[in-house]
């Protein structure tokens, strides 16, 4: 079986701080990580493999330094790694980078399974994936919590608002992972550490993925940013403390009752 | 557009390396770079103190007629036979952009035996429904619904389409954009139109709602996206309203569906419905133990809010995964939020904190999500939780 993980790099989120005084995103010191919702697809990849076997490919689309990346699924127990970097990638919105990993996909060959973890931490988009399975023409299940396959079957678990669906779908299959309890990410092992040492990440150029320059990069970017800007930050409001509970509760009731929420 | 940063004026002082939003300037040899990751959001070039950055427009190649392409659509997403909530909204605000463009408002209506909720969609802010109804659109499906909607936008040509960021919208945004080839914005928490262009201006949170991003779609028809639930107001609705029904065949037989749905296993009920919730209570460790998850639930009906979950509570078990609000669980915007037991944690934060209103129960007073509750009541939550219920009832009881 041959799987692929799409893969993104990204700031660590959870520690940008915004700047007091500027009211700026301060981005000095954040330690860039592999997104979570891709460990998750990792995750899901290497079970298939240790059942079943199978070939797992993690790609990914970024600058240089998203090497480091790679290199930390290639530690969790992925064979390959393939980085797709040229700077006529930049600007790339959801569409221009699905555009690039679909051609980047066909370049690989034959692939039965592309995870990709429900969405990046920085964007929260969650289109690459389907935008991705839509150029490439196959089927797309997301959201999903837990899978199985027998033979070129696929059942999932796809989460929903208020419960999941059980799907069925044939290989080949685009599947975005949610974080759940199925999907726990393996630590790496030393064993992994010192075969990605050893393991060579691919770099492959816009010209080497055969990328329509029309579709990729800015220029294939159907949406720009017009503005950036830091939202209004909440104040702290008011802390009641009174001596006991209950004064406290009626104090809390009244204030709301006098701004005219809930009662 | 392009972002250039010229040489001579540039004097190396490092802000605009701090204020890009992306992490793509660099001073090199006391120069600012811009490294591939820019997106052109010119957010240096506001603070560069020297006017040293420019922002150039680049001519793109116009190769659509834009001009062919009207009304605002709004997808009609259903759940058991009735209209989400996050379809009533975006009507209404679909109702606003169309007034203010001079344009027509159109309900897309997808399904088996849907007819009937027509009325609701034209009381609802509707000119149009287009109302395509087959044995095979009885439920979601990727492949099913991708193709009837986009072969009704390259039949009918609309400037705009509305889907509610769903889990369902958000598999069929996507996937209808990319078959299209046009731009999609993801998760928009506010839409207005651009006053110079009349585009409209979709606005959104990233990184963890860190910042906010204005984003346009100049060149491409239509334009798309997917917009959370309950960030607008419901209309009101007004069954004297009425409009057209445009039926539409279905283009889509059995055999393009490629994804099977087995069975549907619902874990909560409307109660833990979050996306949609207006109230939502939601509890953390402070709890203790998974029975006192009990309090929660009762207060919610008192108040007949959602229950949600911190992370910690989910980890711990006593809630399951659907029930999370955080980073790697939901993003609630009701019109309020209980936090109950819930230090505050960023990750939490992020899920929660686009809430109307904020209250916070936790017995630490220097606890984070006291920072950013408009109401706290410092005290243990274990003692707090029956009183407050017993006296919302007897207030609503008044």
């Amino acid at each position: 079986m041959e799987i692929v993980v799409c893969i993104k790099q990204v700031p660590d989120t959870t520690e940008v701080k915004i700047d007091p005084v500027t009211n700026t995103l301060i981005r000095q010191g954040v330690p860039s990580i592999v997104n979570p919702f891709d460990k998750n697809a990792l995750e899901a990849a290497l079970q298939l493999k240790d059942k079943y076997g199978a070939k797992v490919t993690v790609i990914s689309m970024g600058p240089p330094q998203a090497k480091a990346a790679l290199k930390d699924c290639l530690s969790m127990g992925a064979d390959t790694a393939i980085l797709v970097s040229d700077r006529a990638f930049g600007g790339a919105d959801t569409l221009a980078t699905s555009n690039v990993l679909a051609a980047s996909i066909k370049k690989i060959g034959k692939v039965d399974v592309i995870f990709c973890g429900k969405q990046a931490i920085d964007g929260d988009t969650a289109q690459v994936g389907p935008e991705t399975a839509e150029h490439l023409g196959i089927a797309q299940v997301t959201y999903v919590a837990n899978m199985d396959i027998k033979d070129d079957l696929v059942t999932v678990e796809r989460e929903c608002e208020d419960g999941y669906e059980v799907i069925e779908v044939k290989l080949p299959v685009l599947v975005s992972v949610i974080k759940s309890a199925a999907f726990e990410p393996r630590f790496p092992t030393v064993k992994g550490k010192m075969k990605a040492n050893r393991t060579e990440i691919a770099v492959w150029s816009a010209a080497d993925v055969n990328a329509d320059e029309k579709k990729i990069g800015l220029v294939g970017s159907p949406t720009k940013v017009s503005k950036i800007f830091t939202p209004p930050r909440r104040v702290q409001g008011i802390i009641i403390e009174e001596p006991t509970v209950k004064e406290s509760i009626a104090a809390l009731l009244d204030k709301l009752a006098e701004a005219k929420i809930i009662l | 557009m392009a972002v250039i940063v010229s040489k001579e004026k540039c004097v190396g002082c490092g802000i605009c390396e701090t204020a890009c939003p992306f992490g793509a300037i660099t001073l090199q040899e006391g120069k600012a770079v811009i490294g591939e990751t820019c997106t052109q959001c010119g957010a240096c070039v506001e603070v560069c103190p020297v006017a040293a950055i420019t922002r150039e427009e680049v001519v793109t190649e116009v190769t659509m007629d834009k001009s062919q392409y009207k009304n605002i659509w709004v997808f009609i997403e259903t759940a058991e036979g009735k209209m989400k909530n996050v379809s009533l909204e975006l009507l209404g605000e679909g109702r606003k952009l169309a007034d203010q463009l001079g344009q027509k408002l159109a309900g897309v209506l997808l399904g088996k035996e849907v007819a009937a909720l027509s009325k609701d969609i034209f009381a609802a802010g509707a000119d149009e429904v287009y109302l395509v109804e087959a044995d095979e659109l009885e439920h979601y499906s990727t492949d099913g619904y991708t193709t009837v909607f986009s072969d009704l936008i390259q039949a009918h040509k609309p400037s705009v389409v509305l889907v509610g960021a769903t889990n369902n919208g958000r598999d069929l945004g996507p996937r209808i954009a990319s078959r299209i080839g046009t731009g999609l914005t993801a998760d928009c928490t506010d839409l207005g139109i651009d006053e110079e262009t009349g585009m409209v201006a979709w606005t959104r949170p990233a990184f963890g709602g860190n910042i906010m991003a204005t984003i346009l779609c100049p060149e491409h028809r239509p334009q798309m996206g997917t917009i959370r639930p309950s960030v607008f107001k419901k209309p009101i609705l007004d069954y004297n309203r009425c409009g057209e029904i445009i039926k539409v065949k279905s283009t889509v037989k059995w055999e393009d569906i490629r994804t099977k749905l087995i069975d549907f296993v619902k874990v909560c009920t409307t109660a833990c419905n979050l996306e949609e919730a207006e109230i939502i209570v939601s509890g953390g460790r402070g709890l203790g133990k998974p029975e006192n998850f009990k309090l929660i639930e009762n207060l919610a009906e008192v108040l007949g809010a959602s229950v949600g979950a911190s992370r910690a509570a989910v980890d711990a078990g006593w809630k399951p995964h659907v029930s999370q609000v955080g980073q790697t669980g939901k993003t609630v915007g009701p019109k309020i939020y209980i936090a109950c037991g819930i230090s505050g944690a960023v990750q939490h934060l992020v899920g929660m904190s686009s809430s109307d209103v904020i209250i916070a129960i936790n017995k630490d007073k220097d606890a984070p999500i006291f920072q950013v509750a408009d109401y706290g009541i410092v005290g243990d939550i274990l003692e707090v939780l029956p009183m407050i219920t017993e006296e919302f009832k007897k207030r609503k009881a008044c």
